[in-house]
């Protein structure tokens, strides 16, 4: 296998790998342009003209429910993705730039955070928010949301390697106060960090489902995962539902992967923190 | 949590030539600065953890015919929910049915990251064929896990799956993949699907970040390509397969999403066919917060003894803590 420059071994197993994971989502374009009829009756990848009919009909289902479970799930990831940047940005830059008591106890409980299984916390968190009649709102999603302990983690990290004790003294000589400093030095050195905080958070938010399912029962709140689930739920009375939950599901993945291809440089990942110190 | 009450001071200037006071103003910025998230840590972490804990320790007594208000007071139940929650004939095949969807998962995913890692690092395939890979696997992370798993229940449906067309086509009855003897694995295939591409960039950017200089004097000493993996690459990058495996061992656990999204699909998945779905159903099913509180805090018990002993076993802790 040596001193050969190209391998056919390492391309067939790359295509093979991009074959599996592109086959479904290949398929849900295919079956989005079937009739009811023909998705259970034609062959699997054998694409039909119905694509323009079934979006009118998603378009068209209670109103176009649908458009609003999207716009309820851009609102939970964006703004709960950038509240817990900031709060993280913040958090992080404390805990790498500043000696004070009680520091490392705070790392250490954050760190056990990273750990907590956050589903777990899921049926306790709605309990405490129904005593307070926070339930079935939009800030029983978005609340929890804000707090990321893997987000304060990561931003620590970032804020160590970017930002120079020697500038943060410069400006406390020039007598800059610290919530300026924070806001027009140290953030904007730790942007690209914090992009990737802030989409590592955006994903998160976006594919959550038991959290939103648990908190909300106004399906005008849902976001699209508890809505196309719901959705399919009513497939097995009415099969004709299932060309809606298969056009929903092409339609809910557009914007994600859009963003992917476009912010692809920012994806990044080390877990353990040892390539993104500087 | 008593750190969030300080308040941020003021951001005035401090008076020139006054460093000691300049240095006492700057003692509570930190405290500032960790405020929201030491609130929200406490709220929505902290608190939900010690509440789960306290009702669990909870029951209610029905006191009468257990009409009206006061016939019903909650009191202290000892470690009745949990024996309760341990014996139930539900709960030991659920925690089975996950060990054996975390034994099929974790290793596959984290296999097929790894080896995908290498052969994307290891440079061996023309360059836009590598970069068309690496974008294909990573996609499945931008779909959200009810959506992939509301993919992938419609292509195991017999009348739908291309395996069983092909299958018909030859001859053969093709396999129904929700039956019950392979639920568990079309549910695990789901998780796989979801989770391989993301660990892969995990571990490619851990073996970016190696200097490419360590390997070529073992490649002009003539090591092979495989040796230089087993020996050099998979050692460095062994930090990142040990936090990957650590993150998939706790996503594992909480399967939730995946089967029950596929339950309409799939007759095979009960209500309590994982822990966290029994937990869900005797909260909201069955209205027994006490009981889905106790098996919550086995869940969440049984995830730090795995996570920890599996870090302590391994000799490493959490997180590069020094700086």
């Amino acid at each position: 296998m040596h001193a050969i420059k190209r391998s056919k071994l390492a391309t067939l197993l790359l295509i093979l790998g991009a074959a599996y994971c592109l086959l479904p989502v290949l398929w849900v374009l295919i079956a989005s342009s079937k009739s009811a009829s023909e998705l259970f009756s034609t062959f699997t990848l054998m694409p039909s003209t119905h694509l323009w009919d079934n979006l009118v009909d998603l378009n068209g289902y209670r109103d176009g429910l649908y458009w609003r479970w999207m716009a309820n799930t851009a609102l939970y990831a964006g703004v709960g993705a950038a509240a817990s940047t900031l709060i993280s940005a913040m958090a992080g830059y404390a805990l790498a730039k500043f000696d004070f008591p009680g520091k490392s106890a705070v790392f250490n409980t954050i760190l056990a955070g990273v750990l907590v299984p956050g589903v777990i916390l899921a049926i306790p968190q709605y309990l405490l928010l129904a005593k307070l009649g926070m339930t079935n709102t939009y800030w029983a999603v978005l609340l929890p949301s804000f707090i990321s302990p893997y987000g304060i983690y990561l931003a620590r990290i970032f804020a160590a390697a970017s930002v120079p004790t020697e500038i943060l003294e410069a400006t406390r000589i020039d007598g800059s106060g610290e919530w300026r400093t924070l806001g027009t030095v140290v953030l904007p050195m730790m942007r690209t960090g914090l992009v990737t905080v802030f989409l590592f958070q955006f994903v998160a938010i976006w594919n959550n489902f038991m959290l939103p399912y648990i908190m909300l029962g106004d399906d005008r709140l849902y976001p699209i995962t508890v809505g196309l689930s719901g959705l399919l739920n009513q497939g097995a009375s009415q099969p004709a539902m299932y060309t809606a939950v298969v056009t929903g599901a092409l339609v809910s993945i557009v914007p994600l992967i859009a963003l992917f291809l476009t912010l692809q440089r920012y994806w990044q990942v080390d877990l353990a923190a040892g390539g993104v110190k500087a | 949590m008593s750190l969030t009450s300080t308040a941020p001071r003021k951001t005035e200037a401090p008076p020139a030539g006054s460093p000691r006071r300049r240095k006492a103003k700057r003692a509570g910025t930190p405290y500032g600065f960790l405020a929201p998230a030491m609130i929200l840590f406490a709220a929505f972490l902290a608190a939900p953890i010690f509440y789960a804990a306290y009702l669990s320790l909870r029951k209610v007594k029905v006191s009468g015919l257990g009409l009206g208000s006061k016939s019903r007071t909650e009191i202290w139940a000892g470690l009745d929910n949990y024996t309760r929650s341990l014996t139930d004939p539900e709960f030991l095949p659920s925690v089975g049915r996950v060990g054996a969807y975390g034994l099929i998962v974790v290793p596959t995913m984290l296999g097929l990251a790894l080896m995908f890692a290498l052969l994307l690092d290891a440079n061996r395939t023309r360059e836009s064929i590598g970069k068309f890979a690496r974008i294909s696997i990573f996609l499945p992370y931008a779909v959200p896990a009810v959506v992939a798993s509301l993919l992938w229940g419609f292509l195991y449906l017999p009348r739908v799956s291309p395996i069983n067309d092909i299958a018909e086509a030859l001859g053969f009855a093709g396999p129904n993949l929700l039956s019950a003897d392979l639920t568990l694995f079309a549910v695990a295939n789901i998780a796989i699907w979801g989770g391989t591409g993301f660990n892969m960039i995990v571990i490619y950017t851990a073996l970016k970040a190696v200097p490419t200089s360590l390997y070529e004097s073992a490649r002009i000493d003539g090591a092979s390509e495989m040796a230089i993996a087993w020996r050099i690459k998979i050692p460095i990058v062994m930090p990142s397969l040990v936090m990957t495996f650590v993150f998939s061992l706790i996503a594992t656990l909480q399967v939730f999403a995946e089967p029950m999204t596929l339950r309409p699909l799939a007759n095979t998945i009960s209500t309590t066919w994982t822990p966290l779905m029994k937990v869900y159903r005797d909260a909201f099913a069955r209205n027994d917060i006490y009981a889905a509180a106790a098996t919550s805090v086995i869940i969440a018990l049984a995830t730090f003894i795995l996570s920890f002993g599996f870090l302590k076993l391994v000799g490493r802790r959490a997180f590069n803590q020094e700086d």
